[in-house]
């Protein structure tokens, strides 16, 4: 199925959650869904015999600039058995960045959504080892987020070199 | 196991299981491949539950990255991925490139000669990297003879790099369009018919050593009775963690992005992917960690059969970098995947039309193959996690970019 097939089937299946069709700028169209929603229409991609999303390539944050006031979500989803593939994205606002975890469906979203975590601040609910997995333990702040401002120090060693 | 309970009072309750201890494996240990720190949660011999710690080697890759132009990230792939450091680069060009292909106002093409280089640098650039696997696995286990063998023969490999590039681990020799010109290999001149000679007299070389690596490693038996049935990975789980590469390919999964996803002119080659399957007459399973091993020993000679391809057809004349004046691509995004020896190597970029991007994400087949080892060792011998981490042969400057 192409991404506009799929985008399709989502749309009938579960309605408002699917927020529309991003095809505008070059590169890889995604499918826009409500962040509530992406538990459940993961599940769904996974587990329909049509679409079988059987591998999750990438899950990655993105912070798109200092102005911006959501962070997103992209999900990179292949299909092994009908050789096709998704993009899914979602936003979440950085002031209260919270969704679902998806890391009971695709067992590599574990290390995934604790990378995003550490480096966007983003919470996956349901996840049940978030913590950091790149930086320390007792680092603060998210690094990849635009308007980070980086320590002076840390653990007495000086951080800007 | 529960503890037996005994009616008779003088009898000592059997309790099986000791005290759980907790030891930490590494940072610094020499099997760890680099600095990977596991927390063990053991009960004697009998690992529990293995927690790996990672990022100790982190260095900001995609923090650096969104504070730099495009060329000037390529340096940064060479040390995600350090001993293919070739296919990390290429991984990277890769997507920009697929990214200016989007813009079709401009017209971008990498140079057929360009094309040709890259396939056959980065095929010897798998070589070296599998070389480099099996030697150390050998040594892991307590072998130390291939691991001379397999460095001695990766060293000719990094004089041949050396001499199209001027390095020898980190290239920054494929660059977005092409391949650099640093030293330059004029077509049809002396120079670059001694190169492809000294490729092909490395080629004739090596090839009959795999069957003498296979003879000294493969089959051994202390080397197969540490590694045959162990860590048995499903399919369906390989799948689930994102195993790629030589891991996937090890449970049996018919997969190569070269073949069923080609990019850059791998369809006009002619060469096996080897899959894994069980042995029965050797004791190997489908799926363990010798399989995933002898996946990587196949596969060396299918990149010899390529690279010989290229020598037999010559390298095309023409230039070896596109018409490209400045590397701006549209605004957009891209998730491209290549293969690296170690597996499906992906970069997901997004773009909003200036020089730099605003997000580059390195998708690292390590990473995604080093989260399984929790549920692999469970229940294994500590000594079984060394062959794990052997087997699925991580490179941490890729887990921890």
């Amino acid at each position: 199925m192409n991404p506009e097939e799929i985008y399709k089937t989502l749309s009938d299946k579960f309605g408002g959650a699917i927020l529309g069709y991003d095809t505008e700028l070059a590169g890889d169209p995604n499918i826009q869904i409500a962040p509530t929603a992406i538990a459940d229409v993961c599940q769904f991609l996974a587990e329909t015999d049509t679409l079988a999303f059987d591998s999750l390539m990438c899950l990655s944050g993105v912070d798109l600039g200092v102005k911006e006031e959501d962070l997103s979500i992209v999900y990179h989803l292949y299909g092994m058995q009908h050789r096709h593939t998704v993009v899914l994205k979602t936003s979440v606002p950085k002031t209260d960045a919270h969704l679902p975890t998806v890391s009971h469906i695709w067992k590599t979203a574990d290390w995934h959504e604790r990378e995003a975590y550490d480096l966007y601040g983003i919470l996956f609910e349901g996840h049940t080892d978030l913590r950091r997995i790149l930086l320390p333990d007792d680092w603060e702040g998210y690094p990849l987020r635009k308007d980070y401002q980086e320590p002076d120090f840390y653990r007495g060693m000086r951080v800007p070199y | 196991m529960e503890s037996t309970q005994q009616t008779e009072s003088k009898i000592i309750e059997l309790k099986p299981f000791t005290d759980e201890m907790i030891v930490n494996m590494g940072p610094q240990h020499p099997s760890t491949h680099g600095v990977l720190r596991l927390e063990l949660r053991l009960d004697g011999e009998i690992v529990r539950e293995a927690i790996p710690h990672i990022g100790y080697l982190h260095r900001c890759f995609e923090k650096h990255s969104e504070n730099l132009s495009y060329p000037q990230i390529i340096p940064f792939t060479d040390r995600m991925d350090y001993v293919a450091a070739m296919n990390q680069n290429w991984g990277f060009c890769l997507a920009v490139e697929k990214l200016l292909e989007a813009d079709e106002t401009k017209d971008f093409e990498v140079p057929e000669r360009a094309e040709y280089l890259r396939v056959l640098i980065c095929e010897l650039n798998r070589i070296a990297s599998h070389l480099l696997s099996f030697g150390t696995y050998g040594m892991d286990i307590g072998a130390f003879t291939p691991f001379l063998y397999a460095f001695r023969d990766r060293e000719r490999l990094l004089l041949l790099f050396e001499k199209v590039c001027g390095a020898r681990l980190t290239y920054n020799y494929i660059r977005i369009g092409g391949v650099s010109e640093i030293i330059p290999l004029e077509p049809g001149s002396i120079a670059e018919q001694n190169y492809l000679d000294e490729i092909e007299g490395f080629l004739d070389y090596f090839e009959p050593k795999i069957d003498e690596y296979n003879d000294l490693l493969t089959s051994n038996s202390i080397f197969s009775e540490r590694t045959m049935r162990v860590a048995v990975m499903s399919e369906e789980m390989a799948l689930s963690y994102g195993a790629t590469g030589p891991n996937l390919r090890g449970s049996g999964v018919d997969w190569d992005l070269r073949r069923d996803e080609p990019y850059s002119i791998y369809d006009r080659f002619d060469y096996d992917i080897p899959v894994a399957k069980d042995i029965p007459e050797l004791g190997a399973v489908l799926g363990d960690c010798w399989s995933r091993y002898k996946i990587r020993m196949d596969e060396m000679k299918e990149s010899v059969k390529i690279v010989r391809q290229i020598l037999a057809e010559g390298l095309p004349d023409g230039p070896v970098m596109a018409d490209l004046k400045a590397v701006r691509p549209p605004a957009g995004e891209i998730y491209f995947r290549s293969e690296a020896p170690r597996g499906e190597l992906g970069f997901y970029i997004v773009s909003d039309g200036t020089p730099k991007p605003v997000r580059v994400k390195g998708r690292s087949p390590c990473f995604s193959a080093l989260s399984a080892l929790q549920e692999l060792s469970r229940g294994l011998m500590v000594a079984d996690i060394i062959a794990i981490i052997g087997s699925i042969d991580i490179v941490m400057g890729e887990v921890d970019r």
